[in-house]
């Protein structure tokens, strides 16, 4: 590759903020580092000991955990970089990376915003604006008709024009209401004045447009770079189809079972879009691809370096942030078109704390363990947390992304595969095995992608919690409680030969009671376990396991499953450290990793075997109880009292009365003040409501047990 | 240090010659001989000790399932810290006793660790006779309380027990050593320091009240667990107050109202939690971290399953101490004590699992030099503060005109003294005979070892069956000529295969275990591990002064 053509406009960026926060703060970090540019991370009370804080040369706190008062208040933002001392803003994703106010902000306070002119976000972040701009370029729009004619005859002409099926859309409003498909000509009259009443009835006005309707629509974006030098290039496009919630989840480069002409095709309109609006730094130019005619058409275009970046990157062998530093530099973009590679072929997982079963609701928690796959030149993660740390409600839950590379789609995918088996989260629920089943699909293999994939596939992908678990998941359930079982005597027993036994002296004599296996009379130890299975695919159900475990002289453990036909398994576990464990079960040896944490009272294990995570608890009591039925209600002498009644805890001097009869008292308000063995004592009402029946005053002598006052019911 | 270390310079060639040899000639008949008659040994042994595990059998078992209980080994098991091992006494205890099978005597005893602190465990079978005390229950039940006073270990009792067996009463309720004892040995160890924790796990009625009532400590589990002093029929007939249990004595009440019990427990694996927490708030004085032996230990080199075969059924069939000594101690090193003199007693020193111990192991009858070399060898343990290990394999001291002329009961004196007076850890171990007052010079149980056990080749008897049926037969003779009554040869036989079928009867291992003679039968391969076990448990961190009385000399 050509170098970058050196040449600054205003001397070279020294220092940058950050102004964002985990992976992709951390991932900016990284290259600046690497290029020998100090950095400025700014944080929220949330995120004072986050990954990216550490990350950073220097950290600025701007303000409390909602993203509202920190990492999107632009003026606290500012006087961090004056703080600091820092030249470029680079504001991520998210946030205030496509607020073209907060771009304009940076260059009117001298900084250099390293991301698109303000003017470009502006013309871009109008989405109808965007479409006439792009129109006027001639980059492809989804055909339609969206002017002011609201004849039905008109507008059934149009859609003749355009080609069925058409998409009856209101221009007010949205969630869907008054938007209909219409297959065929027959069906447009009755569709159009039932969108046209719906309309009225939800947003009082009753406008109509027309658009094709793409059945089987793919998402197809192509990632565009420009300097200031009026050079835009594309490299290559990513396909983004695997969605749920409009969110991606996975994303390719370069797009599956697409053609080299369309893919020029695709590129040129892309940076037609680009020099449309004048555009330089990184950004993405989103079509919507209808898998059955092959046509593209022009959706949106992102201003902003995007999170799933780093496929691009992988495909073309390029660090788009150090692209996005010297493009803000002024230099000129270090390739033409001709020289952008595209080599092999690349993958990300977004790895969310969500909760699958519950709708891919977004989750929170500690990160209790956490151990992403070991990085190579093929395999990245880009992350902003660490083991022990929160995910909380604040801000986006995602907690890593994993990009793999291989040089062929194949070999990419078993490599996904592969790095999601191993990718290890503990402590909070995660889409992982939810992502390992999509990649898992034989659609997906084919690269049969498309917008509504999951959908689609959702009886393949998810376990209805009314199902029954399939037999091998609960098979493998099983085995892999036996394993936990197995994995746990054997560390008690490490742990309790590693640790002297401080109060019966500590030699070797005293260790004998904890030699492996321990000793019995005339009978092999045996150790009773109970574990639940939490089957997260499926909502929450649980299944309990009493686990028997008896321990052989050779120091390996044979564990049955209480109530359960199947055969014990005879197994051997050897501790290699770090949670990892070699597992030989019954002559079949493997690898296996076992997190251990304590939450809410419960000891919650998670074991990785094979291509299998479970989740147990172990269970420590026989049940969970309420403390109430601790309460013992005495038969003896509380017969003759009225209901409510106070009572002196000791007898003593009534010193004060702070209330009268038929007072409104609050739960814990004091009524009157005791004094006995030389210390006052409060009496305060049991509960809300009124006080009666209080004949005390000071200076009387009240008995142990005489009744006080009573408090009535509101 | 007593012992040269074996990675010390100075003992570099010579710790060699202090490794036994393996001492059995596997080709030998007696050898093949004694390996069978060691398997029909050994399943009779585990096939008693099954029985015993069954309790009370599997309806009493079921219905205690049905109460949300555990069985009181189940109990053990979950109190003491996992993975960790439990010594249980006198598995075979009420074995054959009474009328009515009694398994374990009604109550489980043992030693095991709970937050790495050894604790003596007594808990009641409630599947037995509802857990009622038979005397042996109550024998049972203070022997394990006078290990606990000896080797100063917490007392944790899981209660579940009726109280004193009533149609017994008048075995078991007033003598010293009868029901009583029980409280008296609670307020002592109390008083010396020795902790003392009750869970009530079920009923506890009556004198058994008190077991909770003397403890520092006590748990007690919802609906399960009641503490009265009489019940709900008991209190009807006496006053007419009609009452539930659990209104009476349960746990509510205990722990709101009367404070007999300071714990509530929802459940039992609740109750048995907290009474692990218990322990680990234990702090007890004196109870310093001991000297540390070298951490390192060889096992023996030879295989420990070979004890099984070592010795006969028969006991007129000699064989060598040293054989059983090389498979316990680490690494076969055994350091002979006046190896030359006195040959019939092996005194020496070893180390079980690092921890030095002096091992008296008898290779034939105790004469006059071999009793005084066995005195002067405990009075140098006693020295030294090192452990004693009895070996018995003895038919008694040597009779006859010269052995008296040498001063035998003198000798045999000397060594009861010695015995009597060593305040270092004893323990014992029958092997093969036990007779006469070779059982007393060699540490019998009337000499208070910390501990003792025996092989199922075990024989106890003041005197052989045979020696005994011809003294008596003599006597009986004589008795006969004085009436001038005839009496046959054939007669005579008769006379004395009744007497040495009564020896054999009550020289039987299963026999003196029945009776708590000793703290339990083991297999023998376990012995390293049990004599381990039972050194860890019984070696004191401060020494105690010996003093001896009058040695006849």
């Amino acid at each position: 590759p050509r170098p970058f053509s050196s040449l600054p406009e205003k001397g070279s960026i020294e220092k940058i903020l950050v102004a964002n926060r985990g992976e992709i703060a951390c991932r900016i970090m990284r290259t600046a580092k690497r290029l020998g540019i100090r950095t400025v991370a700014v944080y929220s009370d949330a995120d004072r000991n986050g990954l990216h804080v550490k990350s950073a040369d220097e950290a600025v706190r701007i303000g409390e955990a909602p993203a509202r008062v920190s990492y999107l208040n632009g003026s606290a933002i500012m006087e961090a970089a004056r703080r600091t001392g820092a030249q470029a803003i680079h504001p991520g994703y998210g946030f205030l990376s496509e607020s073209a106010d907060f771009a304009h902000l940076c260059e009117a306070e001298g900084l250099r915003f390293i991301g698109p002119p303000a003017s470009a976000i502006r013309d871009m972040g109008d989405k109808s604006a965007s479409k006439r701009i792009m129109g006027a370029a001639g980059v492809p729009l989804v055909p339609g008709y969206h002017g002011d004619n609201q004849d039905t005859a008109f507008l059934k002409s149009e859609a003749e024009k355009i080609g069925y099926p058409i998409l009856i859309k209101p221009t007010h409003g949205g969630g869907g209401k008054g938007m209909r498909i219409v297959q065929n000509a027959e069906e447009f009259i009755e569709a159009f004045l039932g969108a046209k009443r719906e309309a009225a009835a939800s947003f009082g006005i009753d406008t109509i447009l027309l658009e094709k309707y793409i059945t089987q629509p793919r998402h197809v974006e192509v990632q565009v770079f420009g300097d200031k030098h009026g050079n835009v290039i594309h490299l290559n496009e990513r396909d983004c189809s695997l969605q749920r919630r409009h969110q991606k989840i996975i994303e390719e480069a370069p797009a599956p079972n697409v053609a080299n002409d369309f893919r020029s095709h695709l590129g040129k309109a892309a940076v037609a879009a680009a020099k449309a609006v004048g555009y330089y730094s990184a950004g993405t130019v989103e079509f919507i691809m209808d898998t059955i005619s092959g046509q593209f058409y022009f959706m949106e275009m992102n201003t902003r370096l995007q999170v799933e970046h780093p496929v691009t990157e992988m495909i073309v062998d390029q660090d788009l942030v150090e692209w996005q530093i010297r493009v803000a530099n002024g230099e000129h973009l270090p390739l033409t078109q001709s020289e952008v590679p595209l080599k092999g072929h690349a993958f990300e997982a977004r790895i969310y704390a969500e909760n699958v079963a519950r709708g891919f609701l977004p989750a929170t928690g500690t990160l209790h363990h956490y151990q992403p796959v070991s990085v190579s030149p093929t395999v990245r993660v880009e992350t902003g947390v660490e083991e022990g740390d929160t995910v909380s409600m604040h801000y986006d839950p995602m907690i890593a992304k994993l990009v793999v590379w291989g040089e062929n789609r194949d070999a990419a995918l078993v490599k996904l595969k592969n790095c999601l088996q191993n990718f290890q989260v503990a402590g909070l629920p995660t889409n992982i095995s939810f992502l390992q089943s999509l990649a898992d699909h034989w659609a997906f293999e084919k690269g049969l992608v498309e917008t509504h994939f999951i959908e689609h596939f959702k009886n393949d992908l998810c376990v209805d919690s009314t199902e029954k678990v399939a037999e091998e998941t609960y098979a493998s359930a099983r085995l892999g409680a036996s394993i936990v079982a197995a994995c746990i005597c054997e560390m008690d027993h490490l742990a309790s030969s590693e640790t002297p036994l401080a109060c019966i002296g500590g030699n070797t004599l005293q260790s004998l009671w904890y030699s492996h296996p321990p000793f019995r009379m005339h009978h092999s130890p045996k150790r009773k376990m109970e574990l639940e299975w939490e089957i997260e695919s499926a909502g929450s159900c649980e299944e309990l396991f009493k686990l028997v475990i008896t321990y052989q002289p050779n120091g390996s453990y044979f564990t049955e499953i209480e109530d359960c036909d199947f055969p014990g398994w005879n197994i051997k576990v050897t501790h290699l450290g770090n949670h990892k464990f070699r597992v030989d079960a019954d002559g079949f040896s493997t690898y296996v990793t076992l997190a251990l944490y304590s939450k809410e009272d419960s000891k919650h294990i998670h074991l990785w075997h094979d291509k299998h995570h479970h989740h147990y608890r172990q269970i420590m009591k026989l049940n969970q109880y309420t403390d109430d039925e601790s309460h013992h209600k005495p038969v003896l002498d509380m017969g003759n009292r009225p209901k409510g009644s106070v009572v002196a805890p000791m007898a003593g001097l009534v010193v004060k009365v702070l209330l009268e009869n038929g007072a409104l008292v609050g739960e814990g308000q004091p009524v009157l003040v005791l004094e006995a063995m030389k210390m006052e004592h409060v009496v305060k009402s049991p509960r809300a409501g009124y006080v009666e029946g209080l004949q005390v005053s000071p200076g009387q002598q009240v008995f142990d047990s005489s009744v006080l006052f009573t408090i009535k019911d509101k | 240090l007593p012992f040269p270390r074996p990675d010390s310079p100075f003992s570099s060639s010579s710790s060699s010659a202090s490794v036994l040899p393996d001492g059995i000639d596997r080709s030998s008949d007696a050898f093949l001989r004694n390996s069978t008659a060691a398997r029909q040994l050994l399943s009779r042994l585990h096939s008693h000790v099954q029985k015993a595990f069954a309790g009370g059998g599997p309806e009493a078992v079921r219905r205690n399932r049905g109460r949300d209980k555990l069985l009181p080994r189940e109990r053990i098991d979950r109190m003491v810290d996992d993975g960790s091992s439990f010594l249980e006494l006198s598995q075979l205890a009420g074995y054959d006793l009474y009328d009515e099978p009694l398994p374990s005597a009604g109550i489980i005893t043992g030693i095991g660790p709970v937050h790495g602190r050894l604790c003596m465990f007594v808990a009641n079978d409630p599947t037995v006779k509802g857990g009622t005390y038979y005397p042996v229950t109550v024998k049972k039940h203070l022997r394990a309380q006078e290990i606990a006073a000896e080797c100063k270990l917490p007392c944790i009792y899981l209660v579940d027990s009726g109280g004193a067996n009533l149609p017994r009463q008048a075995d078991v309720f007033p003598d010293r050593d009868n029901f009583g004892r029980i409280f008296y040995n609670q307020a002592k160890m109390s008083s010396e320091g020795i902790p003392q924790i009750a869970l009530v796990l079920g009923s506890c009625t009556a004198g058994g009240a008190y077991i909770p009532a003397m403890a520092d400590e006590s748990v007690i589990v919802k609906g399960n667990g009641t503490i009265f002093l009489a019940g709900p029929p008991l209190v009807k007939a006496a006053t007419g107050e009609e009452v539930s249990a659990e209104d009476l004595g349960g746990a509510a009440m205990h722990c709101k109202v009367s404070g007999v019990s300071d714990h509530f427990a929802n459940d039992e694996l609740d109750g048995l939690t907290i009474g692990r927490n218990i322990v680990k708030n234990l702090h007890m004085a004196g109870k310093g971290v001991q000297p540390s032996h070298s951490s390192d230990y060889e096992e023996p080199l030879y295989d420990a399953e070979e004890l099984r075969s070592i010795a006969p059924t028969d006991q007129k069939q000699p064989f060598d101490i040293r054989s059983v000594i090389a498979r316990i101690v680490d690494g076969s090193e055994f350091d002979e004590f006046k190896k030359l003199y006195g040959t019939t007693l092996v005194t020496g020193f070893a180390r079980i699992f690092g921890q030095p111990v002096g091992i008296i192991g008898n290779n034939g009858i105790l004469f006059t030099e071999s009793a005084l070399k066995g005195s002067h060898f405990i009075q140098l343990c006693v020295q030294r503060n090192i452990p004693l290990i009895f070996l018995q394999n003895i038919t008694g001291f040597m009779v006859g005109s010269r052995s008296e002329a040498s001063g035998i009961a003198k000798a045999g004196a000397k060594m009861v003294m010695a015995v009597s007076c060593a305040k270092v850890p004893k323990i014992t171990l029958i092997v093969g005979g036990s007779f006469g007052a070779g059982n007393y010079g060699m540490c019998g149980r009337a000499y208070s070892p910390n501990f003792l056990f025996l092989w199922p080749t075990a024989k106890i008897s003041v005197m052989g069956g045979i020696q005994a049926a011809g003294v008596l037969a003599q006597i009986e003779r004589s008795n006969k000529k004085k009436q001038n009554i005839e009496w046959s040869e054939e007669e005579e036989e008769k006379f004395k295969s009744k007497v040495v079928e009564a020896y054999e009867r009550e020289g039987s291992p299963y026999y003196s275990s029945a009776r708590l003679w000793d703290d339990g039968i083991i297999d023998p391969a376990d012995t390293r591990k049990v004599l381990g076990l039972c050194l860890a448990a019984s070696v004191k961190s401060v020494t105690e002064e010996t003093k001896y009385g009058v040695f006849r000399m």
